[in-house]
């Protein structure tokens, strides 16, 4: 394996890391918050420092990667990342335990939006910034962004991108990975500048509307107020409704109507499944949430705003669905599995995926009434290959013993059955807030040390979509390896 | 640049390797989706599953927007077709391979015509006048004309009883007394473009250049060998083979074809009535002694088993054939031979990727860059570039000792008014020139990106 690469590449993150911590410097400037100012400064300076030894020492003269050193750079860079993104709440004293930190940066990161804060209005303006933040670099991938900037790391880069982007297929939009890279960010950017106007519109503050932009990005759901977006305006809510719905949509999507390409996009098969299950998870929740509100348009504002915040898992909330009836908290909880679309910021199993599953499903139904049929899986008129559903139904398999093993460890603590499954399920698939006393109004600081070390590790694994991480767990791949392929020669 | 390739087999794979090295934007179109996920596993390019003679396909590789495509899926019939389909549909070149000797006679230009081809790309011809070249000289390893013929290098490896052994360069034209240059070595696998301090040494692989006119008096000056092989042996029956004896019996060699197969034994005897076909194995020592391997000027192993080449060549060279040349199609294994002892290597596949990448680089000199042509030598590890001289370029009429050139690049040859010059240092570029500048390692684009 050739580990100076990966060392490179990690080298390349911590730099990078160190210069995007400028922008929460900045803020703390702005509102002249001085001991954060500190802490920024130190964390740059180590982080720079960490950094550039591997990329300054280490030049890797073979620069060929292959699968294996794709993914171990992917999941070691995300856990270098997290664990030096917790390092200024910790100097700065505004979450004071590390390991509380970590659980916040990784959450930030893994765009879960799950918080151990319990009161999040005390929390200074830059660290705020700086966990928001967070959640608008995780949404796409850090090392999505180094190779939009970096020199063209040769060919089999894809590797990277296929472990750090969701969804079952990933495919390129132009040749070039670097150009994808590019494109992909600055949809991205656009986007979220497009959703930071339109709040701005509605009477938002500079400040929160930063906030809400970069959290929505994301799909990550960090907010600065305790109800999370419940006091604002619903034309906010709207707007934050309509953008977390995009966020969750597949990119691919808009690079071709960029291109002007609209009838693929329209006849997008993810994107009509997507849409129909939003509509209809919105009427079940409005229809079992009206006695609550009495009029149609709270209901059906809050009810498809709980929806999409969760199907595209974000995690914001603009009521308190803790205290929903069971019915629209079943639908709910179902909704946090599915996840966006494949190809976007947000987490769980991906619609993509549900939708070979399903086709498999009436597929081996059908062998079974005709045991001589044969039938091909076909996505957008495209047949799917036979090696894509394979790994499709074992990555569903091993997703769910993740989130089993996740939820018995956390059991351990004395929380009560729907925390902790709620719990489980929230942090895996990347939403955040779950029910009961991780509710929405609630946070994870009842949790043991032990468990918020596994809920951080499950984000991680729910984020990367569990391969990555598994294969890094693999210890054998990082001692015992033959020396000639190691790099040195 | 754009550039859809439709096939990614052998040929494919090595087009769309040394495209994406070039930095062109690739799109490889294949049927077979095995291939295409091993080729986006490697290469830095998108990949369309599907015929290249499907308009939907071709419209999901983007053929509007596409400069060049190039069509190398083995059926010539399927490629000829897809080159017609997307040229209509807006691909602005295209290229075909093409290599069914039928369609190589006559019709070619006809066929070119109609269906509006840029290029047609025969690697089995273009190896066998590879084979050729070297046959003609047979003291050198390679030999590449550039400029219309007007300018070669010839490649040729030093030998322990040459007088170039432990020479200094800048000594080498008070001790010949005939003009000419060493524009590239080769030791071990460093390629570099040496000094006047440079020492050259046994075993070295040198680039040498000279005025067409100079020609007989260097190699009479270095020892080399100017006897024209008369006996010629080809093992193996193929389409390299069928081309290569037709140009050798069309030069008056005498050309000897061992072939496996009768049946091909056959059509190759109804082909060409000069060579003598023998149907045996070439692969087999006793036949091989029979048919007179001793007595052969020059023995090409030209059989679809890249190893079995590689062994029956070795076998010719230790029976002192002169001139012994193997055909291998994957690289590796032609490294490997090289290592063995075999100088001469030839491979269908890099002589078509370098065509393609030359052809890429003039399209885009057309759009910009001012490089006239370009060709790869040393196994691609060193480019020769030709270069028109501007009225604006700012370093003319300056010596080119006094002018600051970068490491690893030469000035190996100005054309002033239809006559080379081969340049010393007192020599000076003018507006008007044609400059044939000689690089290892850098990527040049423009003539003064050769200066510090």
């Amino acid at each position: 394996m050739n580990r100076r690469m990966i060392l490179f590449r990690v080298g390349q993150i911590l730099v990078l890391e160190s210069a995007m911590l400028i922008l929460p410097l900045i803020v703390s400037l702005i509102y002249r918050e001085w001991v954060e100012l500190l802490a920024f400064s130190l964390t740059i300076i180590i982080s720079a420092l960490l950094g550039l030894i591997p990329v300054i020492l280490l030049k890797p003269k073979n620069k060929v990667i292959f699968a294996q050193e794709g993914f171990s750079t992917v999941s070691f860079a995300w856990i270098m990342l997290s664990l030096m993104g917790a390092v200024p709440f910790t100097i700065s004293g505004q979450i004071p335990n590390y390991i509380d930190a970590v659980f916040e940066t990784v959450s930030g990161f893994t765009t879960t939006g799950a918080t151990i804060l319990n009161d999040v209005e005390t929390v200074s303006h830059s660290m705020l910034f700086w966990r928001s933040f967070t959640h608008w670099i995780g949404g796409m991938g850090i090392l999505v962004l180094v190779m939009a900037i970096a020199p063209s790391g040769g060919g089999r880069s894809i590797h990277i991108l296929r472990a750090e982007m969701a969804g079952p297929v990933i495919g390129k939009l132009v040749p070039k990975i670097k150009n994808t890279a590019k494109i992909l960010y600055i949809i991205y950017f656009a986007l979220t500048v497009a959703e930071m106007i339109f709040l701005l519109c509605g009477g938002m503050p500079v400040f929160d509307s930063v906030i809400h932009s970069l959290g929505t990005a994301g799909t990550g759901g960090f907010g600065i107020r305790a109800d999370s977006i419940g006091s604002y305006s619903p034309y906010i809510q709207w707007v934050i409704t309509a953008f977390m719905f995009i966020f969750s949509l597949n990119f691919n999507l808009f690079y071709l109507i960029l291109i002007k390409k609209i009838v693929p996009v329209i006849k997008n098969r993810e994107l009509w499944v997507y849409t129909v299950i939003v509509f209809l998870s919105t009427a079940i929740v409005g229809y079992s949430v009206y006695p609550i509100y009495g009029n149609v348009h709270d209901t059906v504002r809050h009810s498809m705003f709980q929806v999409v915040s969760i199907s595209s898992t974000t995690g914001f909330s603009s009521a308190d669905f803790d205290l929903w009836p069971p019915l629209a908290k079943a639908v709910l909880f179902i909704l946090m599995f599915l996840g966006g679309c494949a190809g976007s910021t947000a987490g769980g199993l991906k619609i993509s995926r549900l939708m070979l599953m399903a086709k498999m499903v009436r597929r081996d139904i059908c062998t079974l009434l005709h045991p001589r049929s044969v039938a091909a899986i076909k996505v957008d008129g495209k047949p799917v290959d036979k090696t894509v559903l394979q790994s499709v139904s074992v990555y569903f398999m091993i997703y769910i013993i993740f989130i089993a093993t996740v939820f018995l460890i956390i059991s351990f603590d004395s929380m009560n059955f729907e925390t902790n499954i709620s719990a489980a399920a929230a942090c895996c698939n990347n939403v955040g807030p779950g029910f009961s006393k991780v509710g929405p109004m609630c946070s994870f600081s009842g949790y043991s040390y032990l468990s918020k070390i596994v809920l951080s590790a499950a984000m991680l694994f729910g984020r990367l979509e569990i391969y990555p991480m598994l294969l890094a767990c693999n210890i054998r791949l990082w001692f015992r390896m033959p020396k000639a392929l190691s790099g040195k020669k | 640049m754009n550039i859809v390739v439709v096939g990614c087999g052998k040929i494919g794979g090595a087009i769309v390797a040394s495209l994406v090295e070039e930095g062109h934007n690739v799109i490889a179109v294949d049927n077979d989706p095995k291939v295409l996920s091993d080729i986006e596993n490697i290469y830095d390019v998108m990949t369309v599953c599907g015929s290249g003679t499907d308009c939907d396909v071709l419209r999901d590789a983007g053929i509007e927007e596409t400069e060049l495509l190039v069509a190398v899926t083995s059926s010539d019939e399927l490629n000829m077709l897809s080159c017609f389909i997307s040229k209509k549909m807006g691909a602005k070149h295209t290229i075909a391979r093409i290599r069914k000797p039928e369609y190589n006679m006559r019709g070619l230009g006809f066929l070119k015509e109609q269906l509006d081809i840029s290029l047609v790309l025969n690697p089995e011809l273009l190896a066998a006048h590879e084979i050729y070249n070297i046959i003609k000289f047979p003291s050198a390893v390679k030999i590449e004309t550039f400029s219309r013929r007007s300018f070669e290098i010839m490649e040729i490896i030093i030998r322990e009883d040459s007088p170039l052994v432990d020479t200094r360069l800048a000594d080498i034209r008070n001790k010949f007394k005939a003009k000419f240059l060493v524009c590239d070595v080769q030791r071990g696998d460093e390629v570099c473009i040496p000094d006047g301090n440079f020492i050259l040494r046994a075993g070295d692989r040198i680039g040498i250049t000279t005025p067409p006119a100079e020609t007989a008096k260097m190699t009479k000056a270095l020892g080399l060998d100017r006897k024209q092989a008369k006996n010629i042996m080809l093992v193996g029956g193929s389409r390299i083979a069928y081309y290569l004896a037709r140009v050798l019996g069309d030069s008056g060699h005498r050309v000897k074809i061992l072939e496996k197969d009768p049946r091909r034994c056959d059509e190759l005897s109804e082909l060409l009535p000069r060579a003598v076909i023998i149907n045996g194995d070439g692969a087999s020592q006793e036949v091989l002694t029979e048919e007179g391997l001793g007595s052969t000027d020059a023995f090409v192993a030209l059989t679809g088993m890249d190893e079995e080449n590689i062994l029956i060549s070795i076998l010719a060279a230790s029976r002192s054939v002169k001139t012994v040349i193997a055909k291998i199609n994957r690289s590796e294994l032609a490294e490997m031979a090289r290592n063995l002892g075999l100088e001469c290597v030839i491979s269908p596949k890099e002589t078509v990727s370098s065509i393609l990448s030359q052809y890429a680089r003039a399209l885009e000199n057309s759009m910009g860059s001012n490089v006239e042509t370009l060709y790869k030598i040393m196994d691609g590890k060193a480019e020769v570039l030709e270069f028109n001289v501007s009225n604006d370029f700012g370093y003319g009429r300056i010596p080119l000792s006094e002018l600051k050139i970068k490491e690893n690049i030469l000035v190996a040859g100005i054309f002033r008014n239809g006559s080379s010059v081969l340049p010393t240092g007192s020599d000076c570029i003018m507006p008007g020139d044609r400059v044939i500048v000689v690089t290892a390692g850098h990527r040049l684009n423009d003539l003064s990106d050769m200066f510090r």
